[in-house]
């Protein structure tokens, strides 16, 4: 006799989508990103949110069930979310590179070198088997970071570059291999490398006023959020070829807005913020102080705002449902 | 003073080496405490990767029961795969801990849990790294106690020479016994050093030292005798037993990975201990007697320990877990609960006598459906009746169907190869058992799709068990009636894609075996293998059995014995084996009729389980003061009262919190 066959519970309707900007710190950056999303699911049944909530609710609540280091840094209705779909293209990363043994002047060397070649070609054992890439390709600035050379120790030199999104993914130990192809470099210990942001990728840096404020090597072109804060200006700077597509325009729109606030913050957070240690070791159950982490970071600026901290930040988008109880 | 991290060291090297983040800790619900605040530091160790060493309970239960202590703090500490092993010793970073990445070797104690023997090769690495001298007579007062627990401590023999004591049973309240001995040798200022510690552990703390006992050996082989050589150190050292396990309500805020782990849910243990004698299973054997957890302490439990992790699966473990005297009510009341949160219920392999119709819609209710899992171990009743299994084929298949029908549409079933007295026939016919339970699920459902998946290993016998004396099945043999069930198997295209075959080949068994029952001679077989570059013997894409038999070989030539010797070798009555000093409470001559009920020529005989018939005197409660505790206890899981909205983890404690509701409805509790 054949019993009926119980059926899976129909899926609740979407009640609310939102947008959550997270960020993973110190030894959480080894996190995948397969390890976060299971993270942020658990996170949001331990955070017992209930079906719908405010965005600032979600961001407390969720951010608190999370380990620590998996940090929720800013959650938007997305409805609310400036650009719409736009605000969300994650199109390139701005990496800090520090070579550990290597004196600036070699490094910078090196970033010319690199810059001033077409295309280097690299290899890498994929699950697909050996794969070719152009690392040069998808670079989109290189450049000497004297301010993390100074902070770091002995004088090791830093790179910050942006590096498009491709596919194959051309992944930064890609462009170190390509770097020692072309200059020969010899850090004594492994690179510590370090995705400072990542977000829409590309615009013309004297779009309108909105930059008046960025601190940029002047005709460089690349999104608002990749300015980095190098005190010395950009060792080399590369054309970015300009966005083009159909929602260029809005896009353009918002990023100004974003750049404007992006760069703001960043003035300040500069001036101030020592490059932070990698492994900040706080005893588990510590009052974490009210000016700790949580608090400095969360400043009210919008998704895709670069700034300098050992971080990286990358957006999600979750739907909650809601439960017919409550977890608790 | 506190001792620095070696973080810093070790994190340059963690984007050379794959799944880094297995090494960061960092994971929720772990607890690093002050060093300097804490008497007594134990560094705890799973000798095996981060991935299936996270989710241990054992580790998981003692971290929590000891960091709970004040003045005492624990670490965990996990196997580092090659590559970071590789690169830690070029960079000099030693064994570290996940939680603070303190050195290994900084701890009083390094308490390492072995669930299988295949992880010993693993210990000597983690020793090394850390910097401990692999024999345990070489360490001085800088190095920590090296204590061994799990269930192969049931037989440390093997590994004597690299421990400094082992603890069998329990832990829960031996760990806490040993941190007071310890905290107490060293306020007193460590009279006596090392061994003054060690003494005081054999002597008060149920610990098995093996240096305080001797061991010869007669010109044949065999082991003389086994003595204690010094005063005031048990003749034989006795297993530990938790009684009331409602008391030990541990994990209450389990560990959650940020890495994936092999068991990615909220496990609590319904009970301990399995008296269905299944002859082949040391498990059973020697975690004996049975003690229950309650409806109501299981449901407080999986209260806190889904709010505190969010993981959205409860496993009920045990080692039998449909036999809990409440099962249905568990389940049916976990089910309930938790109906409309996509929280998932499930089993670790059933017995095909207990499971049932309420057990498998429950199971399912929520639409999640895990796999189930049977394992009726032997092809034909024969075989069945020699391991005392007490199924027989009509059970599976009337059981298949029940699950078939409640809308499984696969079926794992579990088998061994190897067993005593087993005969090719006995193996073989395991695929004529494969296409019944495909065609009762087939007639059940209606369907074509049913599936069933075959999965065998080969027999392993292990210590205080009535199979001890057994001579182990060659290899050889073994992987035969392999390839021939699998050509059976695929005998009959008409049952093509609806069988799956999955198996472990002979050979590991055979090391496995000759690390189970071994002596202290074995010892230069693992220190060979290891200095040979034995890693992970659990992982086939590790393990190298030729390398194995070569070190067998090579190590044991001066002794008289060999790999054959170990394994396939039958043992007498009158034999001493290596264990028989170590006490799981089980009667020796009740095993030895045990076994040879097992294989009497006539036909096996079999033996009840003592929760449903009268006592059949395996001697373990008498000697242990222990006794059977199960239910049913009446008490009936009552739903969730969720009162605010701040109902999470996080706010537990404050007027919010949930309000967590059991009743007994019954008389019996």
């Amino acid at each position: 006799m054949a019993r009926p066959v119980p059926a899976a519970p129909p899926p609740a309707p979407v009640a609310q989508r939102l947008v959550i900007r997270y960020a993973k710190r110190g030894r959480m950056r080894f996190a995948s990103h397969r390890d976060v999303a299971r993270a942020i699911e658990r996170g949001v049944r331990r955070a017992g949110l209930p079906g719908v909530c405010s965005a600032p609710d979600v961001r407390d609540r969720l951010d608190a069930a999370l380990p620590d280091g998996i940090d929720v840094i800013e959650v938007l209705e997305l409805a609310d979310a400036p650009g719409g779909a736009g605000a969300r293209r994650l199109e390139g990363s701005q990496w800090r590179v520090v070579l550990p043994g290597v004196a600036a002047g070699e490094a910078a060397r090196a970033v010319r070198a690199f810059l001033a070649t077409e295309s280097i070609v690299v290899e890498r054992l994929t699950s697909k088997g050996l794969r070719q890439l152009d690392a040069r390709a998808a670079v989109v600035t290189m450049e000497l970071d004297r301010r993390a050379a100074q902070e770091a120790d002995a004088g090791d030199a830093a790179l910050r570059m942006v590096v498009r999104h491709v596919t194959p993914a051309v992944r930064p130990d890609d462009i170190l291999a390509a770097l020692s192809k072309v200059a020969a470099l010899e850090p004594s210990s492994p690179p510590l490398v370090t995705r400072l942001a990542q977000g829409p990728l590309g615009m013309q840096a004297s779009t309108g006023g909105a930059r008046d404020d960025a601190v940029v090597g002047a005709g460089e072109r690349v999104a608002p959020w990749f300015a980095g804060p190098s005190a010395a200006g950009p060792v080399a700077a590369e054309p970015a070829p300009a966005p083009r597509g159909p929602a260029a325009a809005e896009r353009q729109e918002t990023e100004a807005r974003l750049g404007r606030a992006g760069a703001a913050a960043l003035g300040n957070a500069a001036a101030t913020a020592p490059l932070p240690t990698a492994y900040e070791q706080l005893p588990r159950g510590a009052r974490r102080p009210v000016s700790g982490p949580r608090a400095r970071e969360y400043d009210g600026r919008l998704p895709g705002c670069s700034k300098p901290s050992d971080t990286t930040e990358t957006q999600t988008t979750t739907t909650t449902r809601p439960l017919a109880t409550p977890l608790a | 003073m506190p001792v620095p991290s070696v973080y810093s060291r070790l994190e340059p090297l963690l984007p050379l080496v794959r799944k880094p983040v297995q090494y960061v800790g960092g994971e929720l619900n772990s607890v690093v405490k002050d060093w300097d605040a804490a008497d007594v530091r134990w560094a705890l160790m799973y000798p095996d990767a981060y991935e299936v060493g996270l989710p241990n309970q054992g580790i998981q239960i003692l971290y929590e029961v000891l960091n709970s202590r004040d003045r005492v703090l624990a670490e965990r500490t996990y196997s580092v795969w090659p590559d970071l092993e590789k690169l830690m010793r070029s960079r000099g970073v030693p064994q570290f801990t996940v939680d603070a990445h303190r050195p290994v070797r900084a701890f009083d104690v390094l308490g390492v849990s072995f669930a299988t023997e295949l992880g010993y090769t693993n210990l000597l690495t983690a020793l090394d790294l850390a910097g401990i001298p692999l024999a345990a007579a070489d360490r001085g007062l800088q190095d920590p106690v090296v204590l061994a627990g799990g269930h192969a401590a049931f037989n440390p023999e093997p590994i004597a020479e690299f421990l400094d004591g082992a603890v069998l049973g329990d832990g829960e309240q031996a760990v806490l016994a040993i941190t007071e001995l310890i905290r107490d040798w060293k306020r007193a200022g460590r009279p006596g050093g090392r061994d003054g510690l060690l003494l005081r552990l054999a002597a008060g703390g149920g610990v098995y030292v093996p240096r305080f006992y001797d061991v010869d050996y007669r010109p044949d082989g065999r082991i003389g005798r086994v003595v204690p050589n010094r005063r005031g150190v048990p003749r034989a050292v006795a297993k530990h037993t938790v009684m009331d396990l409602d008391s030990w309500p541990y994990p209450r805020r389990p560990l959650v990975p940020v890495a994936e782990s092999v068991h990615e849910r909220f496990s609590v243990e319904i009970f301990r201990g399995c008296t269905r004698g299944c002859r082949f299973c040391q498990a059973g054997m020697i975690t004996r007697p049975v003690r229950e957890r309650t409806v109501s302490a299981i449901g407080e439990m999986v209260d806190a320990g889904l709010a505190a992790s969010g993981f959205s699966e409860v496993g009920l473990l045990s080692l039998s877990s449909a036999d809990h005297s409440e099962i249905n009510e568990i389940a049916t009341g976990l089910a309930d609960r938790y109906e409309g949160t996509n929280t998932g219920l499930s089993l670790p392999s059933t017995r095909v006598d207990a499971f049932n119709v309420t057990l498998a819609d429950e199971l399912s209710r929520n639409g999640r459906r895990s796999g189930l899992t049977f394992a009726p171990e032997g092809g034909t009743d024969r075989i069945r009746k020699v391991i005392n299994k007490m199924v027989t084929e009509d059970d599976l298949i009337k059981t298949v169907t029940t699950a078939y029908a409640s809308g499984w549409r696969q079926v794992k079933l579990y088998f061994m190869c190897g067993l005593p007295t087993e005969t090719d026939e006995d193996v073989v016919a395991i695929a004529r058992v494969a296409r019944r339970v495909i065609e009762a699920g087939r007639a059940a459902t209606g369907r074509r799709d049913i599936r069933c998946t075959v999965s065998i290993g080969g027999f392993v016998p292990k210590p205080h068990t009535p199979f001890q004396w057994a001579a182990q099945c060659d290899h050889e043999t073994v992987d035969a009636r392999l390839h021939a069930l699998g050509s059976a198997l695929r005998a009959d295209r008409s049952y093509g894609k609806s069988i799956g075959y999955r198996y472990h080949d002979g050979r590991p068994s055979v090391i496995e075996g000759l690390l189970s029952r071994g002596d202290r001679r074995v010892a230069k077989v693992i220190q060979a293998a290891w200095a040979d570059g034995a890693r992970f013997d659990g992982w086939s894409e590790y393990f190298s059995f030729d390398r194995w038999e070569r070190c067998a070989a090579e190590a044991l030539a001066g002794h008289g014995v060999d790999l054959a010797w170990y394994t396939t070798r039958e043992r007498g009555y009158a034999e001493v084996l290596p264990w028989d000093h170590l006490d799981a409470g089980l009667d020796r001559d009740w095993l030895w009729q045990d076994w040879l009920a097992a294989i009497d020529p006539e036909g096996a005989e079999e033996v009840e389980d003592c929760r449903w018939t009268p006592c059949f005197e395996c001697g373990v409660c008498p000697s242990m003061g222990t006794e059977i505790q199960v239910g049913p206890t009446g008490a009936r899981l009552l739903p969730l009262t969720v009162v605010g909205a701040q109902a999470a983890s996080g706010h537990a404690g404050s007027p919010e919190s949930v309000n967590v509701m059991n009743e007994a409805t019954g008389s019996g509790a």
